[in-house]
């Protein structure tokens, strides 16, 4: 089994609508998966499906090739996007009782605690009151303790929202080392930018239904259009006079000397066919295939129909 | 609170008798009697200090003013025959008490002075008052008779009715705090990703009930070592003198009528004490406590799901209101109509009243005193245990949507639907 998790065919009807629409889809084991789609697509109450807070209507979630039952919970760490601490109770004691809740036994919860705060310059707060740690801090603490039982899998609903760029850092650092250390991890956020940074598989949910699912780099791939950034130095004539049926010069412009040209080729024409033709008009300094952002994709897809 | 419930309750049981003694200095009466027939006839007594003036009224009057009493009785030549000329003057505000008392000391004499007039003696007239009071006695089901005291029956209802009424409030008000306070600070979608939303929602009143009875132990165990406490540190502040509880004490009374009249009074406590001992221990303790505690607690279970469920459905405070004020009702209602099932405890509005789990705690509390027929007993058992049963399986519907609600404000269109909803 190479899916630790496998989304059969859920359907979620909340009363007056419906907020998921059959949807399937694969989370492959040791793998940084993210959920993306718009606000309201429908992404929360897939991830409250996967963590038993409410159960489908119709279709099933497996876990590991088993369909998801109670005792799951201990296997999964959930941080999620409205999320919050009692805040008169101390920050360690209700570190402790939360690992409790996720099976972890005390004196072990309490070592792994106390190895984390350190880790993340938590020690000073163990006694206080959550009430008097900064917003950061208290999402430190939630992250510790999201992690903290080793789970399987780890899902993280907007995990990057009330940190600073510093945290967010040392956050990514944390998710890419969990990825390593064997977890999985499913991962809901807006931010295209830690998507390419972060992702191995994405899946698009849009009006509660999936709309795109697959590897990051294929569907990048997939999406390129056999657009190529071309730079040239002593140019002999203006990349335009090679535009033909085959070359479309989409841009041409000239900075610190060098011309740059952003030109699409027809399907049937292979790059070499454009290189040749460059040549003619001079120095090839540097050739890139235009990749489109994952942002630009998003974008696209979710404003299809 | 748990420090300062008791220091409150032992502040307002024992602050009222120090005041009482504090307020309580002399008074002190000068009697102007034109008729002479008083002269010598009234004792002191109730902090009232009489003194005999031989002057006239307005000699009195100027003493007065200048404070050297605080009132000045003046009784008229013509007082005997009509006592409505009678006049207290005074400087301040008359001391009631003090005008109560002479009022009783002044009817006391004119009542002898009257009866001798018509050649008959005080005697005589003692021997006609009467004292009605009828016992209750109630014919049990083995056969057995026994006295009945309603007063008894009526107290005990009442502190137990209130009680029980009490901390339904208390706690389930905690309950609805405790989960608004785990919603609005977000912390319930962690902690239901690990436990399910019916054992939160039941953790926590459970917990409640357990932290609300440890809490009330203390309170009662805290006041009655802070008021005995007062009370042995200031042992004459509680002291009650005999003569604070005989209340006319004539100066014409020879020594024994006197004696005579103190030893009844004081049979007559003797006997009020025994009757309230006696109907203390006609009370079936077993049944009392034993139902104390299960209407206790069943109530508090019905009524904190209900709480609990209004917790979730909302997003702040402010908006509980439109949900409080249904469930409050039949408890307010019950104290109400609790005075009814007082006065008729064995009456169809008692029957029905304990019957619905809504009121039936409050209600079977007050009736239990007076003696309930077991199958009333079992009858509202049953029905408050049905009625905890449907009102937390309705809670939990409420309770595992509302939860995850944020922003919308709810009505009760909204809980309707998450009740349907599967």
């Amino acid at each position: 089994m190479n899916n630790l998790i496998q989304i059969n065919s859920v359907t979620k009807d909340f009363t007056g609508h419906r907020a998921l629409d059959n949807v399937s889809m694969s989370v492959p084991k040791q793998s940084i998966f993210g959920l993306l789609g718009p606000n309201g697509a429908g992404k929360t109450t897939l991830i409250r499906i996967i963590n038993q807070i409410i159960g489908p209507d119709q279709g099933e979630v497996l876990f590991d090739g088993e369909r998801i039952r109670p005792y799951h919970v201990e296997k999964i760490g959930y941080l999620p996007e409205e999320r919050g601490l009692y805040k008169k109770m101390k920050v360690g004691e209700q570190a402790l009782y939360l690992a409790q809740l996720k099976g972890l036994e005390y004196h072990t919860a309490k070592k792994l605690l106390k190895e984390w705060f350190e880790k993340f310059d938590l020690t000073p707060w163990w006694n206080k009151k959550v009430e008097a740690l900064s917003k950061g801090m208290q999402q430190k603490v939630q992250f510790i303790i999201t992690i903290l039982h080793k789970p399987q899998l780890l899902i993280f609903d907007e995990p990057f929202s009330g940190f600073d760029p510093i945290n967010v850092n040392i956050l990514k650092d944390e998710i890419i080392k969990l990825k390593d250390h064997g977890a999985t991890i499913i991962f809901s956020t807006h931010d295209m930018g830690s998507v390419e940074e972060l992702c191995d598989e994405i899946a698009l949910i849009n009006k509660a239904k999936k709309v795109l699912e697959g590897n990051v780099y294929k569907i990048k791939k997939e999406y390129a259009k056999q657009v190529f950034k071309i730079e040239l130095a002593e140019t002999s004539s203006p990349v335009n006079s090679i535009g033909n049926q085959n070359f479309e010069i989409l841009k041409e412009s000239k900075k610190n000397g060098l011309t740059q040209a952003v030109i699409k080729i027809n399907n049937e024409v292979s790059t070499n066919e454009l290189l040749n033709e460059i040549t003619k008009i001079g120095n090839i300094v540097s050739f890139n295939e235009v990749i489109p952002s994952m942002n630009e994709i998003f974008i696209k897809k979710v404003s299809e129909k | 609170m748990t420090i300062l419930g008791p220091i409150l309750f032992a502040a307002l049981i024992t602050l009222p008798v120090i005041i009482t003694k504090w307020s309580d200095s002399d008074y002190s009466v000068a009697i102007v009697d034109d008729t002479k027939l008083f002269y010598d006839r009234f004792d002191d007594g109730n902090n009232v200090i009489f003194t005999h003036l031989h002057t006239d009224i307005d000699d009195a009057l100027e003493l007065l003013r200048r404070e050297k009493f605080d009132a000045v009785l003046h009784i008229p030549e013509v007082a005997f025959e009509s006592p409505s000329t009678l006049r207290l003057f005074t400087k301040k505000a008359v001391n009631i008490n003090a005008k109560i008392h002479i009022e009783n000391v002044l009817k006391h004499e004119f009542e002898s002075l009257k009866l001798g007039a018509r050649g008959l003696d005080k005697d005589v007239l003692r021997a006609v008052e009467t004292n009605i009071n009828i016992q209750a006695v109630r014919i049990m089901r083995d056969g057995m008779e026994q006295t009945d005291y309603p007063e008894v029956s009526m107290a005990l209802g009442i502190i137990s009715g209130l009680l029980i009424y009490m901390f339904i409030f208390l706690f389930g008000s905690q309950v609805l705090r405790g989960v608004l306070e785990e919603k609005t600070s977000r912390i319930v979608e962690v902690i239901i990703s690990s436990v399910k939303p019916f054992q939160l929602m039941m953790g926590k009143i459970a917990g409640i009930a357990f932290v609300g009875l440890t809490q009330f132990l203390i309170w009662v165990f805290l006041t009655l070592l802070l008021v005995l406490t007062i009370q042995t540190a200031m042992p004459d502040m509680f002291q009650f003198t005999p003569d604070e509880q005989v209340h006319v004490t004539s100066a014409q009374m020879l020594n024994t009528e006197k004696l005579q009249e103190q030893m009844d009074t004081v049979q007559h406590h003797n006997t009020a004490a025994g009757q309230v001992l006696e109907s203390l221990s006609a009370i079936n303790w077993y049944v009392m406590i034993f139902s104390f505690i299960f209407f206790f607690l069943g109530g508090y279970f019905l009524y904190a799901a209900l709480f609990a469920a209004i917790g979730s459905a909302v997003d702040n405070e402010a908006d509980t209101q439109q949900f409080m004020l249904p469930v409050t009702i039949p408890l307010i209602f019950a104290i109400i109509f609790g005075q009814m099932v007082m006065l008729n405890p064995s009456g169809p509005v008692a029957f029905w009243l304990s019957i619905f789990p809504l009121t039936s705690p409050v209600i079977m509390m007050i009736r239990i005193p007076f003696g309930v027929p077991y199958f009333d007993l079992y009858l509202s058992a049953f029905m408050l245990i049905a009625g905890f049963l449907a009102t937390t399986w309705l809670a939990a519907k409420i309770y595992r949507t509302g939860i995850l609600m944020y922003g919308k404000k709810t009505g009760y269109k909204d809980l309707w639907k998450w009740i349907k909803h599967r």
